[in-house]
C-alpha cells in the first residue's frame, strides 16, 4: 500500500502523527504492544526472575546475594539431584513413547466409521478433562498397598498370592507413576492426531487403492508423512508436559519411595518451597530448561522443517 | 421451598461459630481490663492452617467473634492447608505485606525472625500466669533471648494399637521399652496381624517415628554444637533395630504417605502404627465401634538412651512486623490463651491439640476419655527436630528434605546397609550445615 506523506516535500502539511498513523509497520507494532507487554510481564519476567534466583543464594525470609554458578556446582555433587534427572528422563522418554504409540493407534481407530463415534470421542477425552489432582487421587487408591483394586482382582482370579507393592518398590513405583501419566496423556495425543488425520484428503487413499497399495503401504506412504507436522507439534507439547509433571507425583508418592520417583519439578518444589532454599530450587528448575529447549529444537529441526513441506521432495 | 444458595451456606457456616451470650459477657468484662490495648480502629487478618476437626474451628471462631464484639477489632480469618501455608507465610515475611498474624507450623519463625514482632511481653505474661511454658514451647518460641512467636498448641503423634490383638500376643499394652516392643511386633506379625509405620515421604507420621527411633538409640542429625554427627554407631544401632522392626510391617509400608496408615488401621489391616488422634476420631465419627472400642494410644517405647524421645509438631502464632496493629494482635492472642477461652478451645480440639502451658494440663479433655490421655503429654515429651541442637535454618532444611525419613526407609527396606544409609544421610545433612 502506498503511504501518503512519503515525500514530505510535496505535502508539507502532513504531520508526523498522521504519517505514523498511515504507516503499516508502525501500526503493526502498536497493535502488538499489548500482547508484547503481556508476554513480558507474565512470561519473560517470571522466567528471568527464576533464572536470576537460580544464580543467587536467596532463601525464604532472607535476601540472597549473587553467587554465579554456585548452585549448579552444588547440585552437581548432589546425588539426589542426579537421581531426579535420571527419573525425569526415564519418566519422559518412556511415557512419551508409549503415549505416542497408543495415541496414534487410538486416533486411527477413532478415524474409522463406527457407531456412536461422537460419544466415544468425547469419552476418550475424559482423562484429560478430569483435574490432574483428582486423577492422581484415584490412582493413589488404585495403587494402594493394602486395598488396591488391581491386586484384589488378580488375587480373586487366582493369578497372584499377595498384594502388589505398586508404590513401595523403586521400579514398581516408577512404572506405576508412568502408567498414570500415560493414562492422562493419551487423550491429548489421540484427539490431536485425529484432527490431523481428518485433514488428509480421502482421494489420496482412493488413488492408492486403485494402484493396489496395501493398508500398511498406505499408512507408511500417505498417513504418516502427512501427519508428521502435527506429530511434531503434539509430541513437543507432550514431552514438555511430561517433563515438567508435578501434580501426579506430588499426590501419589511425594517423590518416594527413597526418592525413586522424585522428578526435577518435585525436587525443585521440595527444596525451594518446603525447604526454603529458593535459590537452589530455582537452579533445579533452570536446569530443566536445556532439556526442554533441546526437545523443542529437535522437533523443530527434525520433524517440522521437512523439505516436502516447502514444496520440495523429502529425499 | 426456597432455594438453598451458596450465600445461605456461608451464613450458616459462619452462624455456627458465633459467640454465645455467656462468652460475649465474659469478653466484654475481659475487654475492660485487658493487658494489651488494641490500636484505635484496628483490623486484623489472620491466616491459619486448615482445621483437623470441625469442633476445633467452631470453638476457635466463636472466641474470635466474641473478641470482635467486645473490642470492636474486626478480624478476618483465612485458612490454608499447612503445606501451602508455610510458603505464604514466608512470602509475607520477605515482602513485608500480608496477614498480620499467621498461625504457622514447625520452626518457620527461625527462617525470618527479623520480620516478626517481639512477643516476649505476651509470653512472659502468659507463662507467669499459667504455670510456665513447657521447655519445648520455649525452644520453638525463643531466639536469642527473645520470644519471636507464641507457642499456641502442639499436635501429638503417638502409638496407635489394637488392644485385643496386642493382648493375644501376650502383652497388656505397648511395652515401655524398644526391646519388648520389637518382640511384640514379631508376635503380632506371627499372628497374622502385622503393624506398619510410614516409610514414604510422609511429613507427619514418617518424621515422627523416624526421629523417635533415631533418638531412642542415641543417634541424632547434629550434636549440641551443630556438628553433623548422624553417621555414628548409635545411628547405625538404631537402623539395625529398624531393619528388624521393618520385617514385622505389613507389605507396602515403603510407599506409605501420611494417610495410608489411617486407612489400613481403619480397615483392620494393621495392629500397630503411629498417628495423631485422627484414626480414633474417625472411628468414633463413622461409628466403627469395633475399632474405636478396641484401640488405644500409647507413648513410644523408650530406647537404650533410657528416656522418652518423641517428636510432636508445634503450631506457633507469629505476628508480623509489617502489621499496622501489633498491639491488637498481642491482645487477641492473649485473649485466646487466657484460661476461660483456652479451655473452650482445648475442649473443641478433642485431643488433636495439646497445651503449651502447664496450667492446662488438668483440662477435662484429657480425662473424660481415657484414650486421649497420652496426648496430654505431647508438649512435655516432645523434642524438637533439631535435637539436641538448636532450631534454625539448616535444621529446617534437613527436615524438609526428609534426610532422616529416607535414611530409615533405606535401611528398613534393605536397599542400603545401615552403614551406607548413615553415610548417605551424613553427606546430605552436611550440605546444609557446612555452608
Amino acid at each position: 500500500m502506498a503511504v501518503i506523506g512519503e515525500s514530505p516535500g510535496r505535502m508539507p502539511r502532513v504531520t508526523l502523527g498522521a504519517r505514523l498513523h498511515n504507516n503499516n509497520n508502525f501500526l503493526g507494532l502498536l497493535f502488538m504492544i499489548p500482547a508484547g507487554i503481556m508476554l513480558l510481564v507474565f512470561l519473560a519476567y517470571p522466567l528471568g526472575l527464576g533464572v536470576w534466583l537460580g544464580l543467587t543464594d536467596v532463601k525464604i525470609g532472607r535476601p540472597g546475594k549473587f553467587i554465579g554458578l554456585g548452585n549448579f556446582r552444588w547440585l552437581a555433587q548432589d546425588s539426589l539431584f542426579w537421581l531426579s534427572v535420571f527419573n525425569t528422563l526415564l519418566y519422559t522418554v518412556v511415557a512419551s513413547v508409549i503415549k505416542f504409540g497408543l495415541g496414534l493407534w487410538l486416533a486411527l481407530i477413532l478415524n474409522k466409521h463406527m457407531p456412536f463415534k461422537a460419544m466415544i470421542r468425547a469419552i476418550v477425552l475424559l482423562p484429560f478433562i478430569v483435574p490432574t489432582v483428582l486423577s492422581a487421587m484415584a490412582f493413589w487408591w488404585i495403587y494402594d498397598a493394602q486395598d488396591s483394586i488391581i491386586s484384589f482382582l488378580l488375587i480373586q482370579l487366582g493369578l497372584i498370592d499377595s498384594n502388589i507393592d505398586f508404590l513401595g518398590k523403586a521400579n514398581n513405583a516408577r512404572a506405576s507413576v508412568i502408567a498414570a501419566n500415560i493414562w492422562r496423556g493419551i487423550p491429548f495425543v489421540a484427539i490431536t492426531l485425529l484432527a490431523g488425520l481428518q485433514t488428509i484428503s480421502p482421494t489420496l487413499y482412493e488413488a492408492a487403492t486403485i494402484d493396489g497399495a496395501t493398508r500398511m503401504q498406505m499408512f507408511r506412504k500417505i498417513t504418516f508423512p502427512l501427519l508428521t507436522p502435527i506429530i511434531a507439534v503434539v509430541m513437543t507439547f507432550s514431552v514438555l508436559f511430561t517433563f515438567s509433571d508435578f501434580q501426579l507425583i506430588w499426590v501419589m508418592t511425594r517423590g518416594g519411595p527413597f526418592n525413586a520417583t522424585h522428578l526435577m519439578a518435585t525436587l525443585a518444589y521440595q527444596r525451594a518451597i518446603v525447604g526454603g532454599s529458593l535459590g537452589e530450587g530455582s537452579a533445579i528448575a533452570v536446569a530443566m530448561i536445556p532439556f526442554l529447549l533441546s526437545a523443542i529444537l529437535f522437533s523443530y529441526f527434525g520433524l517440522q522443517r521437512r523439505k516436502w513441506q516447502q514444496g520440495g521432495t523429502d529425499d | 421451598m426456597s432455594k438453598f444458595t451458596r450465600r445461605d451456606m456461608l451464613k450458616t457456616t459462619v452462624g455456627a461459630a458465633v459467640a454465645g451470650p455467656a462468652l460475649l459477657a465474659a469478653a466484654r468484662s475481659w475487654a475492660q481490663e485487658m493487658k494489651f490495648t488494641p490500636e484505635p480502629g484496628a483490623k486484623l487478618r489472620m491466616l491459619r492452617w486448615k482445621r483437623f476437626v470441625q469442633s476445633e474451628e467452631d470453638a476457635f471462631l466463636a472466641l474470635i467473634d466474641a473478641y470482635t464484639q467486645a473490642t470492636g477489632v474486626e478480624i478476618r480469618i483465612d485458612s490454608l492447608g499447612f503445606e501451602d501455608l508455610r510458603p505464604k507465610a514466608a512470602v509475607a515475611a520477605s515482602v513485608g505485606t500480608g496477614p498480620d498474624i499467621i498461625w504457622n507450623i514447625h520452626a518457620d519463625a527461625f527462617l525470618y525472625p527479623d520480620a516478626l514482632v517481639d512477643v516476649s511481653d505476651v509470653c512472659n505474661y502468659l507463662g507467669e500466669k499459667y504455670g510456665g511454658w513447657y521447655p519445648i514451647a520455649e525452644e520453638y518460641g525463643i531466639k536469642d533471648g527473645k520470644w519471636i512467636g507464641v507457642p499456641f498448641v502442639m499436635s501429638g503423634n503417638f502409638i496407635n494399637y489394637r488392644v485385643s490383638w496386642v493382648q493375644d500376643a501376650g502383652y497388656d499394652g505397648i511395652p515401655d521399652n524398644t526391646t519388648d516392643f520389637l518382640d511384640l511386633m514379631k508376635k503380632l506379625k506371627a499372628n497374622g496381624r502385622p503393624g506398619g509405620f510410614a516409610l514414604g515421604n510422609a511429613s507427619g507420621d514418617g518424621n515422627a517415628w523416624a526421629h523417635w527411633i533415631l533418638w531412642s538409640h542415641g543417634g541424632s542429625v547434629i550434636d549440641k554444637d551443630e556438628n553433623v554427627v548422624i553417621n555414628s554407631p548409635e545411628t547405625i544401632a538404631s537402623l539395625e533395630y529398624v531393619r528388624e522392626l521393618a520385617d514385622t510391617f505389613i507389605e507396602g509400608a515403603a510407599s506409605w504417605l501420611d494417610g495410608n496408615n489411617n486407612k489400613a488401621f481403619l480397615a483392620s489391616d494393621i495392629s500397630v502404627t503411629n498417628n495423631g488422634i485422627s484414626i480414633y476420631a474417625a472411628a468414633l465419627r463413622e461409628g466403627m465401634t469395633d475399632i474405636s472400642d478396641d484401640m488405644d494410644h500409647a507413648f513410644y517405647p523408650v530406647g537404650p538412651v533410657g528416656k522418652p524421645t518423641e517428636f510432636h509438631v508445634a503450631f506457633p502464632m507469629l505476628t508480623y512486623k509489617h502489621s499496622d496493629f501489633p498491639e491488637a494482635a498481642k491482645s487477641l492472642i492473649t485473649w485466646m490463651m487466657e484460661a476461660d477461652q483456652y479451655n473452650q478451645f482445648l475442649q473443641g480440639a478433642v485431643g488433636y491439640l495439646t497445651q503449651p502451658l502447664r496450667a492446662f494440663e488438668d483440662h477435662p479433655v484429657w480425662t473424660e476419655d481415657p484414650k486421649r490421655a497420652v496426648f496430654q503429654k505431647a508438649s512435655e515429651r516432645s523434642l524438637s527436630f533439631a535435637y539436641p541442637g538448636k532450631l534454625g535454618r539448616a535444621a529446617t532444611e534437613v527436615f524438609a528434605d526428609f534426610v532422616v525419613v529416607n535414611m530409615v526407609a533405606e535401611a528398613a527396606t534393605g536397599r542400603k546397609t545401615p552403614q551406607e544409609a548413615a553415610e548417605d544421610a551424613q553427606r546430605r545433612a552436611e550440605r546444609y550445615y557446612v555452608l
